[in-house]
């Protein structure tokens, strides 16, 4: 499984980047989740578990009830993405610019 | 430290930007993206066809150090000296579509000069996909320049 392709399609879904936002403030219970959407609950719980295997939300047992929770770790990547596509085209420009300064010198 | 590149990924949007002030005159900032021996130097790239015009089109290679050869393509909408090129990009074998580019060079002093690329993906899910990608290949890259910095020094 490409688990880097599953985590961009998992926040590709508006619904389930509204999920993510909402258990980032505090853990929720599934059913806790559901009341927030319009949604039928199966369908809240589909997008859960997507989450789940992609390993943005983590499950929690507090006695019966199953808390989902953020994975800090992962979503730290996901921002980490952009940071590491920054640098690849800082890096790139930089060269742009010693060789454009190399050519100008040598004119 | 200031960041001179920028890259604008708003979440949920299909497009992106990125931005950079350079420390050269409008004219060379221009000449590194048409001249096909410039392209070459900067992009660490082989440029098979670079035809700067409407209508023409570019083909770009690159090989990674194990020897794999990746494709670029695209066509040429507008070209437009020392302000503006629209193309379409296309890295070859991939999932990731086609892109619609639009750079955007202007002056900002005699020595000073600013791009802004533009770039607009199919759908939001194959630009959050290409973001993924540079991880390998800056990896790449920074490899190649290893290297070249150890055959140097051999």
């Amino acid at each position: 499984m490409n688990l880097r392709r599953d985590v961009f399609q998992a926040i590709a879904d508006p619904t389930r980047r509204a999920i993510l936002l909402l258990v980032a403030a505090q853990s929720m219970t599934a059913g806790a989740i559901a009341s927030n959407f319009d949604t039928a609950r199966p369908t809240v719980s589909k997008h859960l578990q997507i989450l789940t295997q992609c390993e943005l939300l983590e499950q929690e047992y507090n006695g019966r009830e199953v808390y989902y929770h953020i994975n800090a770790k992962k979503m730290k990547e996901i921002a980490e993405f952009i940071e590491r596509f920054r640098n690849m085209w800082d890096d790139r420009f930089n060269k742009l610019e010693s060789v454009m300064k190399k050519y100008k010198s040598k004119k | 430290m200031e960041r001179k590149t920028k890259v604008n990924a708003e979440d949920g949007k299909q497009e992106l930007i990125i931005t950079r002030e350079f420390d050269l005159p409008l004219e060379l900032l221009f000449k590194a993206y048409s001249e096909p021996d410039l392209v070459e130097q900067w992009m660490g790239t082989k440029v098979l066809k670079l035809e700067n015009k409407k209508h023409g089109g570019y083909q770009f290679e690159t090989t990674d150090p194990k020897g794999n050869k990746y494709g670029f393509n695209g066509v040429i909408h507008e070209f437009n000296p020392n302000k503006k090129i629209t193309r379409t990009f296309e890295f070859e074998n991939t999932p990731f579509g086609v892109q619609l580019e639009v750079l955007v060079f202007e002056q900002l002093t005699d020595d000073s000069s600013k791009l802004t690329i533009h770039t607009i993906f199919e759908s939001v899910a194959k630009r959050d996909q290409m973001l993924q990608m540079p991880f390998t290949q800056g990896i790449n890259m920074a490899h190649n320049r290893l290297q070249e910095i150890l055959n140097k020094l051999k």
